[in-house]
């Protein structure tokens, strides 16, 4: 009888541990291939949208409205910016920031990404190193960015995407800005890793049809 | 229960093992493909 109870407890310890280890390997791996599916799909309906000619002047929630190409995560990387910070906008790819600037504007163009699992857009934003570009692309032009500073910072240091890195949620901008905020440690949503920097230059599409060189930096 | 399991799969030894190797998988993959995506929201969404 004690036995058998022991037994069964034992199978159920066994299991539940299995299940746990599961969970892991979903979370890590499972939910970047729906991510990345998503992340295609809102990419090619972007280039759709600009070809076709009739991109929406504000995008809707959930909606891909520009490109951030990073050469320092690799050759080539890029990924379609959603409008929008929510977990469901997230899964899709880098949410910006609603009322944030837009890209090239004046203001905190700002940026959440998912560090690990569901795409990991920005799992290497630590690697960014200050003077590293960023390019964002819109339909009509490259805003190439330079990485000023990288932070840690408490989740709740909502400053860092004020229209002045730092400044008053409704302060005055003093420049033209980007930010990227990821989770931080890995596995761990305890503090955030945040990187800020400053535009350099907005080139039209017109003139660099292929990009701008800093693309090809790094 | 496993042991129970084991004990009611049909067939000999080889036949047995590879049905409770798919069993393993079909409850790895109700797992990874319907249980955690229908729970996840549940929680606190990590950025």
């Amino acid at each position: 009888m004690t036995r058998t109870i022991l037994r069964g407890l034992s199978e159920l310890a066994v299991t539940a541990g299995a299940v746990l280890l599961l969970f892991v390997v979903y979370e890590v791996w499972v939910t970047d291939l729906w991510s990345d599916r998503a992340q295609d799909r809102v990419a090619e309906e972007l280039r759709e949208d600009w070809t076709s000619g009739t991109p929406e002047p504000e995008p809707d929630s959930g909606q891909a409205f520009a490109f951030v190409h990073v050469p320092r995560f690799g050759e080539d990387w890029t990924r379609a910016v959603v409008e929008g910070t929510d977990p469901d906008e997230l899964e899709d790819g880098p949410g910006h920031y609603a009322g944030s600037a837009m890209p090239g504007e004046q203001g905190n163009f700002a940026m959440a990404g998912h560090r690990v699992g569901r795409g990991s857009p920005f799992i290497a934003l630590d690697v960014l190193e200050p003077g590293d570009p960023v390019v964002v692309e819109t339909v009509d032009a490259w805003h190439v960015y330079r990485v000023t500073t990288t932070t840690v910072v408490d989740p709740s240091q909502s400053s860092v995407v004020a229209p002045t890195p730092g400044g008053a949620a409704n302060g005055e901008a003093t420049g033209a800005f980007l930010t990227m905020t990821t989770c931080h440690p890995k596995f761990s949503t305890r503090e955030r890793l945040v990187v800020h920097g400053e535009l350099e230059a907005s080139v039209g599409k017109d003139v660099a049809p292929d990009g701008p060189a800093a693309l090809e930096e790094v | 229960m496993y042991a129970w399991i084991w004990r009611h799969l049909p067939g000999p030894l080889a036949v047995r093992g590879t049905t409770a190797l798919l069993l393993v998988l079909a409850a790895a993959a109700l797992l990874l493909f319907a249980v955690f995506p229908a729970l996840d929201g549940l929680w606190e969404p990590r950025p």
